[in-house]
């Protein structure tokens, strides 16, 4: 083209050559819209509210009072505030009551709803009562309510992440709730550890620390095992968050088993777990956004099933079972010219 | 009625409104989009924004504002979103580079410019999948099954969850970023039920857009193939019409001359809620090892 002829319309970027086609590159999935910080930290305070009104139960049944109060606080905190960012995260947030016009076991966000509302309403009543002294006994069934309810609170939103078209998280849904459930045992010790003297702070600290190794380990089988959807959880803003996770939990790990005695120390490991926990979080919705940006993700792995499954139903076409060795065999004619069926 | 999980969230279901809990519920309706006779004229995206009353495309929602040019050759919508429910998608291809017969010429040689080239222009649509991702996640059933068979968004239930989003394996359906809701193609509803065929399909002019009992345009589609096969368009096949695939088969399938990547569609595309049933018990599980956990860490004796 001569200079004197000027684009009208600018070409589109040449990038090299990918090992899959494409539309101009194009993703193929919408890219989540649900917003960050909330959503990340939504998945954040769902997991701490879960585990800590677990340990607020069993730190109230075993006699450490101190414990009870803190867990008891960060499950109703964790509630409200997981209530609050989804709420705030809806595109109609007036409307967010139309989550309880259905319960459908299908959609993994209903399901949760219907999980955070009675968890948040036991959790907020057994704090209350609590921080009031008032109705201590209604308080305490409101407690054990709202535990039997913390269990799922930790690993219903890795089903709601993982029931997703995007590969980077549909992919890990065998890991996924490990990696929360790790990440929300060692936010609530984390709680627990900075806000209870170390008279009673044991359970807490054995807690943070079971549940940061659980995270590390889980996450790591979760990249490994992806391939290279995995990497999404190595590169970019994902791969900045689970590095920071890593340190913060390993971190947290340290300290709890070194200076767990020390009231200091002990808050310090504990803030680290908690920090660490979030950063998962926000590493594995931000590995989600890169992988549902990428048609790599799509297109390579559903091509090589493609092929596996052309190959699995012409398996004699290929390799007949008892023949002469491809060396002395005929050239076989290309595998389009089968393709024309008869008119 | 009975319930069968398996047929519920993933293969092959023969009815799919009956299935939803509609009794005397017409044939299931469809679109087949041969895309063979497609001339890129966008009367369809047009049509659909014209009669749907669907606002012009913000910027952000996709890689271009309005009026702005892609340079994805004449291809300015870019793709499917809130705001467009219909998509054209031009591709330009090259054929392979002209073979040298040696025949004396300036200057020396076949040249790269005389590459054939061709064109692919399909109309993109929601596919109204049998097993429909969307209306799986769907918190609010704002997402329902039509007695047609369609997947339609009721707006006044819809409060912008976004779940159906991610959820849809073609990336079709998409919040409308200054409204909060999700929006996509409804197939007409609105016409269908007065016995009116959907606008893209009565503007078409080279009826590129079939609508109809979904049946018959499937033998339809099979009698266009064969033909297309027969005069040597070996890579031309349909997509999205097997309901022994990934989403039970399409609402809205396809004709393609090319692999479905190539027009920006997912070649393989499986339902997630197919896996829902194992994610559920891997949850549960975990859960209940979360509260063995915390137990766990009370014993001993120490405080």
């Amino acid at each position: 083209m001569s200079r004197r002829e000027k684009l009208a319309v600018p070409p589109a970027t040449v990038e090299p050559a990918p090992d899959f086609d494409s539309y101009y590159g194009r993703p193929i999935l919408k890219q989540p819209t649900w917003k960050v910080p909330d959503v990340p930290l939504y998945l954040f305070s769902g997991g701490l509210a879960g585990a800590s009104a677990v340990l607020a139960e069993l730190a109230a049944a075993t006699g450490r009072p101190a414990l009870s109060r803190v867990a008891r606080f960060g499950a109703a905190g964790g509630a409200l505030a997981g209530t609050g960012l989804l709420i705030h995260d809806l595109g109609r947030p007036t409307r967010f009551l139309h989550m309880l016009r259905v319960i459908k076991p299908t959609s993994p966000l209903s399901i949760g709803t219907w999980i955070l509302s009675p968890f948040s309403a036991l959790s907020l009543a057994a704090a209350a009562s609590t921080l009031t002294g008032i109705a201590p006994v209604l308080g305490r069934v409101a407690g054990v309510g709202a535990a039997a309810l913390g269990g799922p609170m930790t690993t219903y939103t890795a089903v709601l992440l993982t029931n997703t078209a995007i590969p980077a998280w549909h992919d890990a849904h065998r890991e996924m709730p490990i990696v929360f459930a790790g990440s929300a045992l060692a936010a609530a010790g984390g709680l627990a550890m900075v806000g209870s003297p170390t008279g009673e702070n044991t359970p807490a600290v054995r807690l943070g620390i079971l549940g940061a190794a659980v995270e590390l380990t889980a996450a790591a089988v979760l990249r490994r095992r992806l391939g290279f959807i995995g990497e999404h959880y190595h590169t970019g803003r994902a791969g900045a968050w689970m590095r920071g996770a890593r340190a913060l939990s390993a971190a947290g790990i340290l300290g709890g088993l070194l200076g767990h005695r020390v009231r200091g120390m002990s808050a310090a490991a504990g803030a680290a777990l908690l920090a660490g926990s979030v950063a998962t979080r926000f590493g594995v919705f931000e590995a989600g956004r890169a992988s549902a940006a990428d048609p790599r993700d799509v297109i390579v792995p559903q091509r090589a099933r493609l092929a596996a499954r052309a190959d699995n139903s012409t398996p004699l076409a290929s390799t007949p079972p008892s023949s002469t060795p491809p060396a002395s065999t005929p050239p076989a004619s290309p595998p389009l010219a089968a393709a024309p069926p008869a008119s | 009625m009975t319930f069968d999980l398996d047929t519920r969230l993933a293969g092959p279901l023969a009815d799919p409104a009956g299935e939803a809990g509609h009794t005397d519920a017409p044939p299931r309706m469809g679109f087949f989009t041969d895309t063979s006779v497609c001339i890129g004229c966008k009367a369809c995206e047009v049509a659909c924004k014209e009669w749907n009353a669907v606002p012009a495309a913000s910027t952000g929602e996709q890689s271009t504002g309005p009026g702005d040019l892609s340079g994805m050759s004449y291809d300015n919508t870019v793709g499917l979103g809130g705001s467009t429910w219909r998509h054209v998608a031009f591709v330009e291809q090259t054929g392979p580079p002209p073979v040298d017969l040696g025949m004396p010429s300036v200057p020396q040689g076949a040249d790269e410019g005389d590459r054939e080239m061709r064109w692919l222009m399909a109309s993109d649509v929601c596919k109204h999948c049998t097993h429909a991702a969307c209306l799986d996640v769907c918190p609010t059933g704002s997402l329902f099954r039509t007695e047609f068979g369609t997947v339609v968004v009721q707006e006044d239930i819809c409060n912008g969850c976004g779940y159906c989003v991610p959820a849809c394996p073609y990336g079709v359906i998409d919040i409308r970023p200054e409204d909060g809701r999700a929006w996509k193609c409804t197939l007409c509803y609105d016409r269908l039920g007065a016995g009116q065929e959907p606008a893209c399909a009565k503007a078409c002019p080279t009826d590129s857009i079939q609508y109809g009992p979904l049946d018959e345009l499937r033998a339809t589609a099979a009698t266009r193939l064969a033909d297309l096969h027969d005069r040597g368009m070996e890579k031309a096949q349909l997509y999205g019409h097997d309901a022994n695939d990934g989403v039970g088969g399409d609402g809205a399938f396809f004709l393609l001359l090319d692999r479905p990547e190539v027009y920006g569609l997912p070649p393989d595309p499986i339902v997630t809620t197919r896996d829902l049933p194992e994610m559920w018990k891997h949850a549960a599980l975990t859960a209940a090892g979360v509260v063995v956990a915390v137990a766990a860490a009370f014993i001993g004796g120490r405080r």
